[in-house]
């Protein structure tokens, strides 16, 4: 039986929220979420979802992608060793077997990585239980594998879930989902076990978002992040905020657009004094282990608690 | 072409409808210098995960198959943070707006409810949900349900809102009846004229003012991809339009909305808030909300 409301967290006015204060007394947490991706070019069919608009082959598609693989990354990671960002790759693991290069490269920067499922053409949709829990565990040991990394955090492949997908991650001790958008502070989700966070991923400020849905241009998309950053900066003071930029290679890393995005670089990286410049399972883990029982605490005194887990007990509004 | 091609037994003077008279502006009295009122629209709204679609996609509704997370808290946002930066830009500005509140909100988002009847604004009722649109494949017993429903969750928050906006503004051509035997006299979900109408019903008059989907941030900043500073440039500009129509020909009514999960994004609030700055200087020009637009207009 589907839910009207997923009950996966409890509603929680922004306002009037204990105080969030980042390490060193920093303001806004800044994290940036290199989406490394691999976009099968004979995908298999699902009845639910087309992976490719055209059809396969998809040519221009499949190779845009490609060209993210082959040229991009190493623009954007460049890029970000330029102003001492690291990343915090949101990664197809199968490219892990496809462009281990890629991997060494990141690596080598000591970047931090998340699950992105295993391909961005196979969906989540219609998955048993023991279907996802086969792909949690490939994801945790085959970039334990060849990186070292336990990996903490999760993106649903395509953004595509289940009922129990949330739930999943926590029991396999992930401590953070970039899977729900509903805040720019982090919350801790209502799972049946584990200790996993909402951790805000920024999606409306996604380049794909930007560039693709909102067809904005190169120069439009530094003032969004700029006026992002300044905004949610601003609101830090009061209480400590999240902002993500969650990027694709082969979309910010076009010729075009790679050096009006870096002006949005620079106008962040010129506020050291209030950013932490982090990754996700650094923010997250902080989160955990200092505010975690603060915000459930108030969410409790305020009367919101509805009580429950995601996708059971009280469903209605 | 069938010979009944040019037939239609509507085709007469004025609207082919008796839902309010026809009026052509040119042939008003002049009743300048006027003032322009403006109402702020801010819909708070509950996007199932389950929508059933019907009689279509509500805008903003779900996208893809179940669950669709993302659309489900990206509209959520809009709730709990995206609706208080709005609040503070009002606050800021000295306005008061109207919210348009789904009835099914009502008890999920309780302290914002709390928080926007004590800063003084108008609570409006907007339907049981974006999944109850209201359309004219409904039974009368069913859409009445849904406005005895709507009621009923607003009158246990002591709430007797006589604001009315449909989910997506649609209506049947039975609306306007049920409104006013439910109690409402003020409609938000029409934008025939630049003044208040009033429209004939079987109960009595119901007041319609104007609510300018053109200027509607979901219409502009998402359907047509503009840029937050287009669209206060057009926001702005309508108002001083409006304001020197007024001064010549006397008062003018318009409203715009501002949809939480869109106007309240982070990049996007500085935008707002140097539009309400602009319309704040204007002088002749009251922000104001529907029930006193709509009482002082009945008075003039």
């Amino acid at each position: 039986m589907p839910f009207a409301d997923p009950n996966l967290y409890d509603y929680w006015p922004y306002e009037d929220r204990p105080k969030i204060v980042w390490p060193d007394g920093k303001k806004l947490a800044f994290w940036i979420a290199p989406n490394i991706e691999y976009y099968e070019f004979q995908p298999p069919a699902n009845a639910q979802r087309q992976p490719w608009p055209r059809g396969n082959p998809d040519i221009i598609g499949f190779s845009q992608r490609d060209y993210g693989n082959r040229v991009g990354h190493l623009r954007l990671m460049e890029l970000l060793d330029k102003y001492s960002l690291r990343g915090s790759v949101s990664l197809n693991i199968a490219l892990l077997d496809h462009h281990p290069e890629i991997i060494e490269d990141c690596v080598k920067r000591n970047w931090e990585f998340f699950s992105h499922g295993i391909y961005n053409t196979r969906y989540s949709y219609g998955m048993t239980e023991a279907e996802e829990r086969a792909v949690l565990e490939d994801c945790i040991a085959s970039v334990e594998k060849q990186t070292g990394q336990r990996i903490r955090g999760y993106l649903a492949p395509a953004l595509t879930h289940t009922e129990d997908t949330i739930d999943l991650i926590a029991e396999y001790d992930f401590w953070y989902s970039c899977d729900l958008f509903q805040d720019d502070q982090p919350q801790p989700l209502k799972t049946k076990t584990g200790k996993l966070v909402s951790l805000p991923y920024s999606l409306e400020v996604n380049d794909v978002i930007t560039y693709g849905s909102l067809s904005q241009s190169a120069s439009r998309y530094a003032d969004v992040l700029k006026r992002h950053f300044d905004q949610l900066l601003e609101e830090g003071e009061k209480s400590g905020t999240v902002m993500c930029i969650p990027l694709h290679a082969y979309l910010v890393s076009q010729p075009h657009r790679i050096r009006p995005f870096e002006e949005a670089l620079k106008h962040i990286t010129a506020h050291s004094d209030d950013v932490w410049f982090a990754t996700g399972a650094e923010i997250a883990g902080y989160y955990r282990d200092n505010y975690w029982d603060q915000t459930v605490a108030d969410i409790e005194r305020r009367g919101l608690s509805t009580g429950g887990t995601g996708f059971s007990g009280q469903v209605t509004a | 072409m069938s010979s009944s091609y040019p037939d239609y037994p509507l085709r007469r003077y004025g609207n082919d409808h008796d839902r309010y008279d026809w009026s052509y502006s040119a042939l008003r009295p002049k009743d300048g210098p006027g003032r322009l009122d403006v109402f702020i629209v801010v819909p708070l709204e509950f996007f199932p995960l389950t929508p059933s679609g019907k009689p279509f996609k509500h805008p903003g509704a779900m996208v893809t198959p179940y669950p669709d997370l993302r659309h489900f808290s990206t509209r959520d946002y809009g709730n709990r943070v995206g609706v208080f930066r709005i609040l503070d830009a009002l606050r800021d500005a000295g306005m008061r707006a109207v919210f348009p509140v789904n009835g099914m909100l009502l008890d999920r988002c309780q302290p914002l409810i709390e928080r926007i009847a004590e800063a003084g604004h108008e609570i409006a009722a907007h339907g049981v949900s974006t999944d109850h649109i209201h359309f004219d494949g409904l039974s009368e017993a069913d859409e009445a349900g849904y406005i005895d429903q709507t009621l009923e969750l607003f009158s246990k928050k002591g709430l007797q809102p006589k604001t009315w906006m449909s989910p997506a503004r649609n209506e049947s051509y039975r609306t306007p009846d049920l409104l006013t035997k439910f109690g409402f006299d003020t409609c938000l979900d029409w934008e025939m004229d630049q003044v208040p109408v009033a429209m004939n019903t079987e109960n009595g008059p119901l007041t319609c003012l104007p609510n300018h989907f053109e200027l509607n941030d979901f219409n502009l900043l998402f359907t047509k991809r503009q840029s937050e500073d287009e669209w206060s440039d057009q926001l702005v500009e309508s108002v001083n339009y409006l304001a020197a129509e007024a001064e010549a020909y006397g008062p003018r009514v318009m409203g715009f909305t501002l949809t939480p999960y869109i106007a309240g994004l982070p990049f996007r609030i500085h935008a707002l808030r140097k539009t309400l700055a602009a319309i704040e200087k204007l002088n002749k020009v009251r922000v104001s909300v529907p029930s006193l637009i709509r009482s002082d207009w009945l008075q003039k």
